[in-house]
């Protein structure tokens, strides 16, 4: 009788593909196939590894982009905050010492890094992939295993092409049904966070499965993953199919010919074997969702366009009333009220989470043929140049243009601010970003996420929407 | 860098038991943006602790005596979550604060304060709403020790015993170096690389 393998989930495979060394129980030091590197971390880190007179171990591994301090304004060619240049120039200048790939400003592949891994055949199935920045969950899309790190372990990462982890437990993600006319990727996760909580996937690695996801254009994928962190799990991931091999085959950076066929049988593999065990288990019909909109000051705090405001009078106990009533306060709402037909000052397209091409797409479809409303001014942030390009060549620039939107340049731009760039005081923002913390867009600013054909839906009317009454 | 060794912590523990509290309400992005290690403390949870003008909110807990001078912060779940930005241990390491006790933190947060030697407890949320509305008396109430060689909190009448990853506490007390510790297995990378440069020849440039 022959001994079959343990049978392993996609997150388990991709793990112990990577181990280097078990170092304690439960403790591995895991080899790092590509490290990115932004605007807002490369400068530290460089000037660290000078200080301790360390190396950069495998420069070929490591890819920078400027996307968090660079401004967004047209005919930018660098960043308008006080602290830009500083980071922009000392990411320049440890590209340089170490001969580091930097897709600088106004380069062709210039981008949100969380935009161009993807797209420039960076991330990859199967590779394991960091970065300083939460949103690193994004890449698990492909079917890498990826995630976000801080200032140290950029530096770890440098000196040593590994990093050591904690493994965490696994869970799944069923996504059953199909998604509504008008509903889009980004409702799905909000209305999947609303139901786990912000801390409903600390300590896990989830993987999103089931026939909702199958279907699911990559760039969807990534927006799902891309909120993984916000339910508080490190990991997100979606096991490589027909449709990655797709996406990835013939990206810049992409294995090509004999390497294409050895990759690709690998590739084949990465998924969870039918009988693996995971940790926690979680089922959602994808058809009961409706386009979802945030009331609070976390993600979690996420209703359906056509439910109301809540009251902290129903809350569960004495702390979670005051984190609503101090939620609706930042955000001047009224328990009990339709969250539907709120006035909005500013609409944001934009960010690691919704910026695609399909984003865009999406919204200017909504866009098209009509005005933003007076009193809102509304912008559209690129992910990357590229896709800036394909915007332009299919004119969907002119579109947003015509309706008064602002058409910028590529970054992180509005979600973050790291820039200069905010949301003033007491203002109302629709933002398809991935925050809405206090201040998290500027002191004071009010953050309602939603996705892209929502905020399109509120530039134009100038409230809070529901999209399915624009669709044509 | 060898981080700063912690065996025993005793000092002021002060409540902060909201939950989700993140990264970005710890320290804000251009405070991040613009000043380097060493010039965060002044903008710690500056969201909660000052109003717009940047004076003081006399309400918040650590602008009162004698909780400004914490050393511990008990906090509520999920604490830390959202944004991996190291600039928020360093923000609380530079207001005094050296060890965070929470029933959980986000996990990139933990990992962060691992990395600059703040010790970071998960205990039952039940518990830290009990030592909470203890230290609240103010005076020698509010005084605790974490000793993380008996792995046990005491001062509040009782021994609360804590759990701590072996690995992480022996990285504390003996305020080891991670990258050294990594440097030292440099052979083991180099096999790792050799054996995945034929497996996986894409990979390695």
């Amino acid at each position: 009788m022959s001994m079959q393998p343990a049978p392993r989930t996609l997150f388990d495979k991709l793990w112990d593909a990577h181990v280097v060394a078990e170092i304690a129980p439960g403790v591995s030091l895991l080899h790092v196939d590509r490290h990115l590197i932004h605007d807002l971390g490369g400068h530290g880190a460089f000037t660290e590894l000078e200080r301790r007179r360390l190396a950069v171990r495998n420069p070929a591994q490591v890819f920078a982009v400027p996307d968090h301090v660079v401004s967004s304004a047209p005919g930018r060619t660098g960043g308008n905050a006080e602290w830009s240049e500083m980071h922009i120039d000392g990411l320049r200048r440890g590209c340089r010492k170490w001969g580091i790939r930097l897709f600088d400003v106004n380069d062709d592949e210039q981008g949100i890094v969380h935009v161009i891994g993807p797209e420039l055949g960076l991330t990859l199935p199967g590779v394991l992939l960091v970065c300083g920045d939460s949103h690193t969950c994004t890449h698990g899309a492909l079917g890498a295993l990826a995630w976000g790190i801080g200032a140290s372990e950029i530096v770890h990462v440098l000196a040593t092409q590994t990093i050591v982890q904690r493994r965490p437990r696994r869970m799944r993600v069923r996504v059953d049904g199909a998604l509504g006319a008008g509903v889009e990727p980004k409702d799905l996760i909000l209305a999947v966070i609303g139901v786990l909580g912000a801390g409903g996937g600390t300590g896990y690695a989830i993987e999103y499965a089931g026939p909702a996801i199958e279907t699911m254009a990559i760039e969807g994928r990534l927006t799902l993953c891309n909120l993984s962190i916000e339910m508080g799990a490190k990991v997100g991931l979606v096991a490589p199919d027909e449709r990655t091999f797709a996406y990835v085959a013939g990206r810049p950076f992409a294995p090509r010919d004999q390497a294409w066929d050895r990759a690709l049988a690998q590739w084949r593999r990465l998924r969870s074997d039918d009988d693996a065990a995971f940790d926690r288990e979680v089922g959602i019909d994808a058809s009961g969702v409706a386009p979802q909109v945030t009331w609070g000051t976390s993600p979690q705090d996420v209703i359906a366009i056509d439910a109301t405001v809540p009251d902290p009078a129903h809350a569960a106990d004495a702390r979670r009333r005051d984190a609503i009533a101090s939620a609706l306060a930042y955000m001047d709402l009224l328990p009990g009220t339709p969250i539907a037909g709120t006035r909005v000052d500013r609409v944001f397209i934009g960010s690691c989470t919704n910026s695609r091409y399909p984003d865009l797409e999406r919204a200017a479809g909504i866009v098209r043929g009509r005005r933003v409303a007076a009193h809102v001014e509304a912008w559209v942030v690129p992910g990357s140049q590229a896709v800036k390009r394909a915007a332009e060549a299919a004119g969907l620039d002119r579109i947003f243009r015509d309706a008064g939107f602002q058409w910028r340049e590529p970054g992180c731009s509005l979600c973050v601010g790291a820039n200069g760039e905010m949301i003033a005081p007491g203002q109302r923002c629709v933002s398809t970003s991935n925050r809405n913390f206090v201040g998290r867009q500027g002191p004071r600013a009010r953050t309602h996420l939603a996705s892209p054909a929502m905020a399109a839906a509120a530039a134009v009317t100038g409230t809070l929407t529901d999209v399915r009454a624009l669709l044509r | 860098m060898t981080m700063d060794k912690l065996t025993t912590l005793t000092g002021v523990a002060a409540p902060l038991l909201v939950a989700n509290i993140n990264t970005d309400v710890i320290i804000r992005i251009e405070r991040m943006s613009k000043h380097g290690r060493g010039e965060l403390g002044p903008w710690a949870l500056e969201a909660l602790r000052l109003d717009a003008d940047g004076r003081e909110r006399p309400e918040f807990i650590l602008n009162q005596a004698p909780f400004r001078d914490a050393r511990i912060l008990l906090a509520g779940a999920n604490f830390g979550c959202g944004s991996s930005r190291e600039m928020a241990v360093w923000a609380l390491q530079e207001r005094g604060l050296r060890c965070i006790i929470a029933p959980s933190f986000g996990d990139i947060f933990f990992n962060n304060c691992l990395q600059n030697g703040v010790l970071a407890i998960r205990l039952p949320a039940a518990t830290v709403e009990r030592v909470a509305t203890l230290v609240l008396r103010g005076g020698s109430d509010a005084i605790l020790t974490v000793d993380l060689e008996q792995q046990e909190i005491r001062g509040t009448g009782e021994v609360i015993r804590f759990d701590v990853e072996p690995l992480a506490r022996q990285a504390l007390l003996q305020g080891l170096d991670p990258v050294a510790l990594t440097l030292q297995r440099e052979p083991e990378i180099a096999a790792f690389q050799q054996r995945d440069r034929q497996e996986r020849p894409w990979i390695h440039g």
